[in-house]
């Protein structure tokens, strides 16, 4: 992965992984090289518990355009369900 | 060369040896069955992990003559499937090049160690591992060949360096102490055509030995048979040549 584009930020909630539903304490979000989608760069999300080891993870893979519509949708969502910029804690 | 009258067969294995600070890592080792002594090949994963692609380029070294480590440079990351564990690292920001260094030396004393190695070990990597490679050569003294397939971040602005990867590789040309290999694609944007021409300006300016071949029609990853990425006529000559090239400069006459 070359571009070693990463953000991350610190979360709350829950994920479905493999093993079912574990709480999830991060997100990182990169744009780099992705393993299972048939682009050369994606926008890569990984929902994890570190404290949980490597496998506690939900992972998606998008194109760009994909990601951008990602982020219009949750804004729009937290923004029709009164939610703003304000509440972040 | 092989013909359908020979005997063949060959040993694969996880391992252990010591890495960076003298920590225990695990690698994979595959080597022909035999007395030998056959040359060694220590093989650096991508940033996609430690992972079937890396095994298998093991076997192919092995197939060939060559005793090859792959050393799981994301050890100290914890364990689980290789795609979790790399995502991990990746989220990390990649290992930090002075402990990727240690373990590859680790890796290549490994391999000379070995009563069926001839004495001689070459480095090869793609990807991250590619630039791995480049550090790998001009850090550490003891390989004799190495091959950097489109390696990125082997050029690198300052304000992109960090606390794990401070230098460039590309500042280290001076010290590169063995002859190299690259394999590039014109369509890759890391490193782009350009980055790769100035890396080539600075090993010429140091008088350095090494052969780049940028190949038309084919990007970042163009030997990865999974992945859309994949050229197979440059990746068949660009196994040809890395086999050329440690042929010529790994065998024990040399």
């Amino acid at each position: 992965m070359c571009t070693m584009i990463v953000e991350r930020a610190g979360i709350s909630g829950s994920g479905k992984g493999v093993d079912g539903w574990f709480p999830v304490s991060r997100v990182n979000v990169s744009f780099d090289h992705p393993t299972h989608a048939p682009l050369d760069h994606a926008l890569n999300i990984d929902f994890v518990n570190e404290a949980q080891g490597p496998g506690a993870r939900v992972a998606v893979e998008l194109s760009s355009e994909s990601g951008l519509a990602l982020a219009h949708a949750i804004q729009t969502a937290l923004q029709r369900a009164g939610v703003t910029p304000a509440d972040a804690g | 060369m092989y013909t359908t009258d020979m005997y063949e067969g060959m040993l694969a294995e996880t391992t252990t040896l010591r890495g960076h600070d003298g920590d225990v890592i695990n690698a994979y080792l595959a080597r022909p069955l035999g007395a030998g002594p056959f040359p060694g090949v220590v093989l650096i994963h991508h940033l996609p992990g430690w992972d079937e692609w890396y095994r298998e380029a093991a076997r192919r070294f092995a197939h060939h003559g060559y005793v090859s480590i792959s050393p799981n440079l994301y050890f100290r990351s914890g364990h689980g499937d290789p795609e979790d564990v790399a995502a991990m690292v990746r989220a990390e920001g990649g290992v930090p090049d002075d402990q990727a260094m240690g373990d590859v030396e680790g890796s290549m004393k490994h391999l000379r160690s070995l009563p069926y190695v001839n004495g001689r070990v070459g480095v090869i990597g793609t990807c991250s591992g590619g630039r791995h490679t480049v550090l790998a050569a001009s850090r550490i003294e003891g390989f004799d060949a190495a091959v950097d397939c489109w390696g990125g971040n082997v050029v690198m602005e300052k304000a992109a360096l960090t606390h794990a990867q401070p230098v460039a590789p590309i500042d280290y040309t001076g010290g590169l102490s063995c002859p190299l290999l690259g394999l590039f694609g014109e369509d890759d944007d890391s490193p782009t055509p350009d980055q790769v021409a100035m890396h080539e300006r600075e090993l010429k300016r140091h008088g350095k030995s090494y052969e780049f071949h940028m190949y038309p029609d084919a990007g970042h990853g163009f030997f990865y048979y999974q992945r859309p990425s994949y050229r197979p006529e440059q990746a068949m000559d660009g196994w040809a040549r890395i086999f050329r090239f440690f042929g010529e400069h790994l065998a024990a006459s040399v």
